[in-house]
């Protein structure tokens, strides 16, 4: 084992400061032509919080995978304490103290928390006593926990706790976090940042990565920020204000939303009426007496943390679940409740699904066939059964025009497509054919920030060209940006709407934590409830 | 050393071409050890296995008339599997439909005067008999969600069954000596041969008509989309408004017609009559056949005559080497598991990664 640093290296290591607790240095990925990292160097040192930034595409997850040994670097090395170590897996690399909190958490809903954590822990560590290391954790860092609950009774902020336990249990010195408060309410998201600093202030390293830049610039004194592969930039955040983050990541400017000014409402086109749905499965939510009414050129937001009957009630707006009573739902005052998808379509409806990979789009399909997808019915892509080829990939072409939808080829799979590109068409797709009635699901989730801004404006556009639509959201500033009006979904029922000039973040946020009377089933007199967000938080 | 797996962005069809070589260069070469163990010269076992067949027209035609059957049924699979529905029980709706058409050659054996409507007659019957026969699994899922696999295999032996009673039952040949077989077919009910004084007969024209067809509709109409879209991503499929009753029934349908059609062309062409036995296990030899073929229409017509040949080679190879015929299953089933691993190197850059496992530990 090299015990010296190669001369590349040394020439990289920043010349002030101690001895880094973990390093990267020259660090280069290729996926065959693809250059994820192209050169990447990276210092974190014990008791800092350091954020990595960087939009869709800019190669934070690799690095993060190299880091975790999830994937080796084809150039570069990475170093412990100055000494250059190897990391062919993740076994190794939580032998050197790396753990890792995941964006998408991988938890067994059907067993309990124990269950789930003892599941990654070695064989010898079971049962009593890991029950009794798990409520000591939560003790000691405020992660309650009750171990025997099963996860699917759990909320994205509980269930992100077990993964922090999991990762906490094998007492690591460099935590790494992918987006975790993508799926938290502000309330969870302030217990969350407690953690963080607690755990900084034992000593440990952090390796953050998100979006947000709010709170980047709260918790991180460095950042290193990513684009196309290449470190171009490390700052402080408390010095740089979230636009200035934001065009480092992006190269330029971003591009600003511009709201609508005023605008005529018109007619009613979609509205709901004391919709009610039964749970489809055990861990589906039920609707119950959901009503809203949108009219032609306004835009309603649908608040709500994921879990809430956001997925159901998108179903049973598009129709891919039917209403039992055919009136509860209608599109331009005609009653729909009955009908399926494509009708909706031919009324002129159009859908945007939360989920891009395998429900907006079929990922191993090209983009015009993914243009035929949800087109077919309204767009004659088809004649005696027979699919035109031609039209259908003119229509793909000119969404990917008008929506700047980057590529690779002619005419690619669409799970080739990154996530903001790919989110670009899927929008794109449905509002070329200049809906009436547009409903989306999470419009810029995982979207990069110049995507999101492009998305969002043309939504904004749309609403101005006369059709009413409906945006289901869980990012709070996303929906202040763009909605006319706001309501929340909470455990399938949903809150009257407001004017969104007439409440507050605050408001909002209480109402989608449940309010006071919706609380969580308190399955431990310990077990406290969390705070609600404080009003202090930065906005 | 370590493999890295990059999966490639688009599937080209030359590397699919090349990759299933591949597996078969190496399918022959691990056959050759396999009979050289056995104390026989694996040169001559390769000529009597792949060349002999192809060198003579009666076995060319043996070829094209095990092939047929196969490509015909698999073809019909290769909508249900590409769909993920698993209809394990062509062979029961081949069964079915050899028996079903079989009865109008009985039926109207004898018959004077107009009698060109038979053949058509049984075809038609036999392909129908098909349907309905797949149609049971198929309604059983769609309606009380019974796993189709199970239904479809387990109706394959209530087909056997009932064939087997017929023949010795209601459809025997009452002049036959209690032999459990019907009377012959009247020509008039007889597939025509495609040439005289030979052997082969045209329901090879159906298969390939059937296996032209099917690669037009899987290509380029939206019904061939929502099959591919229902098996790849059931929830877009969902969200582009196809229904999954509908298309379990259509592919059922598929299925369950061409494995019919198979069967009757293979009574009104090579068998000429109705007997307890008319497959050598066609249905199930197909399922191997479209996964051999990738699902692919053109790929399954490859693998049927890959298969036929084996085949013909195989018994050949019985008679003239005494290899035990055993060899033969053996190396299909070699030759698919090759096959489909091979697929990696279709969907993924495979690189190899120098650096011995040595340096790849922690300090």
């Amino acid at each position: 084992m090299d015990a010296t640093l190669p001369a590349s290296a040394l020439a990289r290591r920043s010349k002030e400061g101690p001895t880094p607790l973990f390093g990267a240095y020259g660090i280069v990925k290729r996926f065959g032509s693809f250059t994820a990292n192209d050169g990447v160097d990276l210092e974190i040192r014990a008791g800092e919080i350091h954020a990595l930034l960087g939009e869709n595409g800019a190669g934070k997850s690799t690095l993060m995978k190299i880091l975790y040994g999830l994937l080796e670097p084809t150039e570069g090395v990475v170093t412990h304490k100055g000494d250059i170590v190897q990391l062919p897996n993740p076994e190794a690399a939580r032998r050197l103290g790396i753990g890792m909190v995941f964006q998408h958490f991988s938890l067994c809903e059907n067993l309990t928390v124990a269950e789930n954590i003892a599941l990654v822990m070695p064989k010898d560590l079971s049962g009593r006593a890991l029950a009794d290391r798990i409520a000591r954790l939560g003790i000691d860092y405020g992660l309650h926990l009750d171990p025997d609950r099963p996860v699917w009774s759990l909320s994205a902020g509980e269930r992100q706790r077990i993964e922090i336990v999991r990762c906490l249990l094998q007492d690591p010195s460099l935590v790494i976090l992918d987006e975790p408060t993508s799926v938290l309410t502000p309330g969870e998201a302030e217990v969350l940042f407690t953690v963080l600093e607690r755990l900084r202030e034992e000593g440990r390293a952090l390796l953050y990565i998100s979006h947000r830049l709010d709170e980047v610039r709260r918790l991180c004194v460095r950042a290193t920020i990513l684009r196309g592969g290449k470190v171009v930039g490390a700052c402080n955040p408390r010095e740089e204000t979230a636009r200035s983050l934001a065009a480092m990541m992006v190269g330029s400017a971003v591009r600003e939303v511009t709201p609508r000014e005023g605008g005529a409402v018109g007619r009613e086109r979609l509205r709901l009426d004391r919709l009610s749905l039964p749970a489809p499965d055990l861990h589906a939510t039920a609707l119950h007496d959901v009503s809203l009414s949108v009219a032609g050129g306004e835009i309603l937001g649908i608040a709500g943390i994921a879990g809430n009957g956001q997925a159901e009630l998108f179903a049973a707006l598009s129709g891919e679940s039917r209403a039992p009573e055919p009136d509860s739902v209608r599109l331009d005052g005609k009653p729909v409740g009955a009908l399926g998808i494509n009708a909706r379509r031919r009324l002129g409806a159009g859908f945007v699904p939360e989920e891009r990979n395998g429900h907006a789009a079929a990922p191993l399909m090209s983009l015009s066939e993914n243009a035929l997808l949800s087109r077919y019915p309204t767009a004659s892509l088809t004649r005696f059964g027979l699919i035109r080829l031609g039209a259908a990939r003119d229509l793909a072409k000119r969404v990917i025009e008008a929506f700047d939808v980057r590529k690779a080829g002619p005419d690619p799979a669409a799970g080739t497509l990154s996530g903001g590109n790919l989110q670009k068409f899927v929008v794109g797709r449905e509002i070329q054919a200049e809906p009436g009635v547009l409903v989306i699901n999470q419009p810029t989730w995982g979207v990069d920030a110049a995507a999101a801004a492009h998305i969002r404006q043309a939504v904004i556009d749309l609403a101005a060209r006369g059709t009413a639509i409906l945006v289901i959201s869980q990012d709070l500033d996303e929906l202040f940006e763009i909605a006319g009006s706001i309501a929340v979904l909470h455990d399938g029922t949903l809150s009257p709407a407001v004017p969104a000039g007439e409440t507050s973040r605050e408001a909002i946020g209480l109402l989608m934590g449940g309010s006071s009377d919706h609380a969580p089933p308190v399955a431990d007199v310990a077990h406290p409830r969390e705070p609600m967000p404080s009003p202090a938080h930065a906005h | 050393m370590r493999l890295d797996l990059v999966p490639r962005t688009r599937r080209s069809p030359v590397l699919d071409i090349l990759s299933s070589a591949l597996a078969f260069v190496a399918a022959v070469l691990i056959g050759g050890i396999a009979v050289a163990a056995l104390g026989v010269s694996p040169t001559a076992a390769f000529v009597t296995y792949f060349v002999t067949p192809l060198s003579e027209v009666w076995s060319l035609q043996e070829i094209a008339l095990k092939a047929a059957p196969l490509a015909l049924i698999a073809t019909g699979l290769a909508f249900c599997y590409r769909a993920n529905l698993w209809n394990i029980g062509a062979e029961g709706q081949f069964v079915v439909g050899g028996l079903a058409g079989g009865w109008v050659g009985v039926a109207t054996q004898g018959a004077e005067g107009f009698t060109l409507w038979i053949l058509p007659a049984m075809l038609i019957v036999g392909t129908l008999a098909g349907i309905a026969f797949a149609m049971i699994p198929a309604i059983l899922k769609v309606r009380l969600g019974v796993s189709e696999i199970l239904t479809s295999l387990m109706l394959v032996y209530v087909a056997q069954l009932l064939l087997d009673y017929m023949v010795r039952g209601p459809l025997r040949d009452p002049a036959g000596y209690n032999f459990p077989q019907s009377v012959g077919f009247d020509a008039a009910a007889r597939l025509p041969y495609l040439m005289d004084g030979e052997t082969l007969h045209a329901g090879v024209l159906v298969a390939f008509v059937a296996v032209v067809l099917a690669t037009v509709v899987l290509a380029r109409t939206l019904f061939g989309f929502e099959v591919r879209v229902v098996g790849a991503s059931p929830r877009a499929a969902r969200f582009a408004g196809f229904s999954d009753a509908r298309l379990t029934l259509a592919v059922f349908a598929i299925s369950g017609g061409a494995a019919g059609l198979a069967g009757i062309s293979e009574v009104a062409g090579k068998i000429g009559q109705l007997q307890p036995e008319i497959s050598p296990g066609y249905g199930f030899t197909a399922i191997i056949v479209a996964f051999l073929g990738r699902l692919s229409p053109p790929g399954i017509l490859i693998a049927a005559l890959v298969i036929a040949l084996t085949t013909i080679g195989g018994e050949g190879a019985q008679i003239d080497l005494r290899l035990p015929l055993d060899l033969t299953r053996a190396f299909q089933g070699l030759l698919l598991g090759l096959v489909l691993g091979a697929d990696v190197f279709a969907r993924y850059h495979v690189t190899l990664v120098p650096g011995g496992p040595s340096s790849r530990t922690v300090p």
